[in-house]
């Protein structure tokens, strides 16, 4: 059998500088005239580790990964020629049970990082394709049953049974429908959606096919993020292979049915994550939401019917008829079934993206997977849901990823981005920048969301300033649930979150920077003071680096601190070479 | 505005506009700024781009894309030229573009750099990049450097969370950054 090289080829590891090694690679197996096979992959998965290459021979596969050009050469010789692995910079060779992996499942995922992105045919060798060639034979309605029966949920973060969401589309009045592809993948620190995008695209235009057929729509939109302009490209690329196919356009595989899917870029506003928004958007007007009922799927994008789903709740749909809605649901929980993919980063050793089967918990996540915390730290927190979700702690480890428990624990499932929190971070500062996000991305459309957000963000600094009483954390309570309950839409529902997640489960924080007037994680700078301890051997790479001129000594003596000019930044710190900068 | 030596035929954007002559970057030659005449093709290229697209309104944000890829930022004339051609108000494009921060209204400089803000970088350390950058530069974020060279911008998440803390000059991301590195990295596009 002849080896192949897969390179993982994603924003994150070009981003690395797969690019270089995907080139030095190409060049060497050439040089040496190797019968090797070399592709762009998508993500694999282990994004700590890029850029990162597979080798399959006959034993199996092997992963090696934090790879930099002058590894090629030696990497070619042992492993292609000679057969040996290049242990310098292996990860996994076939004979290890590598709980990165072994404790996910892989649906929305199977093809990220094993095929060629830009290949339909790859994508059809992995039986890409044949859900459609299925569905096509079946009834609109038998479709939506089996999606019903799977217990699949929206993906991008309330979790409505999608199915459902189906069957009010296909029920509604009117001949001319839309559906929609949410790829407004907003949320900080969340880059499970471009991905799949990257990936896989494929899939999630098959899962939209079969959607349109299921609800009778004629035309399709993938509304995808400015700022994700390799996805947007290959999605391109997909829709054209799509189309010389048949699978896309006039009379779909020769039968009565039509649909064809035009790609729209957002133009960077994250409330047009919001349905209505995101229809608004669309139209060419100003993304903002408006009041529902009437909802989309009687009246949305042009006034029309409109089906509107995440990208990865289209990727599993045609996963599900072709392996069976049984066979989907019984991956999950009984309420919600199939698996959700989570981007793990932060604080953590092995980040990445990764996908288990809902349920699964917090813990096996962050500390099976993911490894634990980096740089021997401990676990303080993890942030679920991105700016509408909240703080957990170490308390709610043993809790399942699931839409139920975790709202009940204050987070939310969310889109599925996971950052991991150590004992460095402060959380009144956390709070402070995810409503510093929503106060500068709400629209402005409703009060309570526009100016509410505001005064928080107001209330906020000046806890981080040691300023505030008790009387204002009550204020502040009373807002939040305020904001919470008038605002229009998601974003400001959700927007106070972040704040009452972490008022609740670290008060105590709040507390100390309230009456102590100190900042426990060493973070809010009003509250730090940098000192030059007596270990100081004067070489001056402080006093050189310090942006506001503040240090000041003699060659080889101690050097001082001067505390009105510091505005602790923490550069000094950073550049110390024998640690004797101290912060308190 | 864009230019065309009369010369070598080489095109540029060139920013300001109140100079009456400039030098080809190319052969150094002498080219007249002026709205008028053969130097300045500055309708001709809108148009070009408005041709693409049907008169209707949600072709609106992509002419928008378009004609900022194309001038680096939406200049108020061809906002004008746009709401002609779409038959709707001015203050309609503009409140449009307003909305959205992917628009920009003022010419960029040469580089761009985006210091990415999501929580992953957060949690890293994205506000001193941010500041390392800012004293290198010796601008503020959002402004432009007096010479036309960086741009500086925070964004709010880049999605390569696992390299965090991560910058973006131009189309190429630079992770797992420290100041020093950040800094290492501006003095490469300065020296150019």
């Amino acid at each position: 059998m002849s080896k192949s090289v897969r390179v993982g080829y994603a924003s994150c590891g070009i981003a690395a500088g797969a690019e270089q090694v995907y080139q030095k690679l190409k060049e060497t197996i050439e040089e040496r005239e190797l019968d090797v096979d070399i592709e762009k992959v998508g993500c694999i998965g282990m994004c700590h580790n890029e850029p990162i290459i597979e080798i399959e021979d006959n034993q199996g596969s092997y992963t090696y990964g934090n790879l930099e050009v002058d590894d090629v050469n030696e990497l070619v010789e042992k492993h292609l020629i000679d057969e040996i692995a290049y242990e310098d910079k292996l990860i996994t060779s076939p004979s290890d049970e590598y709980d990165y992996f072994s404790k996910q499942r892989k649906v929305v995922l199977r093809n990220s990082g094993v095929i060629d992105p830009e290949s339909i045919e790859d994508y059809m060798e992995r039986d890409g394709y044949e859900a459609l060639e299925k569905a096509l034979d079946m009834d609109p309605q038998e479709i939506i049953d089996k999606i019903k029966e799977s217990n699949l949920r929206g993906r991008g973060g309330a979790g409505f049974p999608t199915g459902m969401k189906w069957q009010f589309a296909k029920d509604a009045e009117g001949n001319e429908k839309y559906l929609i592809c949410n790829a407004d993948e907003g949320d900080p620190g969340a880059f499970m959606d471009r991905s799949v995008l990257e990936g896989d695209p494929h899939a999630v235009l098959e899962g939209m096919i079969i959607g349109a057929y299921a609800t009778g729509a004629s035309k399709g939109y993938i509304y995808c993020r400015a700022e994700y302009p390799v996805a947007v490209r290959r999605l391109k690329i997909a829709i054209e292979k799509a189309r010389k196919r048949g699978f896309l356009g006039e009379n779909i595989l020769d039968t009565e049915f039509s649909f064809d899917i035009q790609i729209k870029e957002g133009a960077g506003a994250f409330v047009c994550g919001e349905e209505t928004a995101l229809m608004h958007s669309i139209e060419g007007e100003r993304g903002m939401p408006r009041p529902r009922p009437p909802f989309p799927a009687q009246e949305g994008l042009f006034g029309k019917p409109t089906n509107i789903n995440n990208v990865e709740t289209w990727a599993n749909v045609p996963w599900i008829l072709r392996n069976g809605a049984e066979e989907f649901s019984s991956i999950g929980t009984d309420e919600s079934g199939g698996t959700k993919v989570f981007a793990l980063a932060g604080k953590i050793k092995r980040g990445g993206l990764v996908e288990v089967p809902i349920g699964t918990t917090l813990k096996e996540v962050i500390f099976d997977i993911g490894d634990g915390i980096a740089d021997e730290k401990e676990f303080k927190a993890v942030q679920l849901g991105g700016p509408s979700g909240g703080c957990l702690t170490k308390d709610h480890l043993g809790t399942p990823v699931d839409y139920e428990t975790l709202t009940e624990a204050g987070a939310i499932m969310g889109s599925g981005g996971m950052i991991v929190m150590d004992e460095d971070d402060c959380m009144v500062n956390v709070a402070h920048y995810f409503l510093d996000f929503t106060q500068e991305e709400s629209c402005g459309k409703c009060t309570f969301c526009r100016v509410g957000t505001k005064r928080l963000l107001e209330m906020l600094e000046e806890f981080s300033k040691g300023k505030g009483s008790d009387e204002d954390i009550e204020k502040l309570k009373e807002m939040a649930d305020k904001i919470k309950k008038h605002s229009l839409c998601g974003l400001g529902q959700t927007a106070p979150n972040p704040v009452l997640t972490t008022l609740r489960y670290f008060e105590e924080e709040y507390k100390a920077h309230l009456e102590e007037g100190t900042c426990p994680a060493n973070v809010c700078r009003k509250l730090i003071t940098y000192t030059i301890s007596e270990d100081c051997i004067g070489c001056g790479t402080c006093a050189e680096e310090c942006p506001a001129d503040a240090i000041s000594g003699d060659s080889k003596e101690v050097h001082l601190i001067d505390q009105g000019k510091c505005i602790r930044c923490g550069a000094c710190q950073e550049v110390c070479p024998i640690d004797a900068v101290e912060v308190e | 505005m864009e230019l065309e030596c009369n010369n070598c035929g080489h095109e540029w954007f060139y920013r300001n506009e109140e100079d009456e002559t400039v030098l080809c970057p190319e052969c150094q030659d002498e080219v007249k700024v002026s709205l008028e005449g053969e130097s300045c093709s500055l309708e001709r290229d809108v148009e070009g781009v408005l041709e693409k697209y049907l008169s209707q309104p949600s072709s609106l944000i992509p002419i928008l894309q378009e004609v900022q890829k194309k001038f680096g930022y939406l200049p108020r004339d061809v906002m004008e030229d746009i709401a002609e051609y779409l038959e709707l108000p001015v203050s309609k494009i503009y409140g449009v573009a307003t909305f959205y921060a992917q628009f920009r209204f003022e010419p960029l400089g040469d580089h761009m750099i985006r210091v990415c803000h999501g929580t992953a970088c957060h949690v890293k350390g994205a506000d001193k990049i941010g500041e390392a950058v800012e004293n290198k530069l010796g601008i503020e974020t959002g402004e432009t450097t007096e010479d036309g060279q960086f741009t500086l911008e925070r964004v709010a998440c880049l999605g390569c969370c696992s390299l965090a803390p991560v910058m973006m000059v131009d189309d190429t991301a630079h992770g797992n950054l420290t100041r020093e590195k950040a800094k290492d990295i501006v003095e490469k596009y300065k020296e150019g």
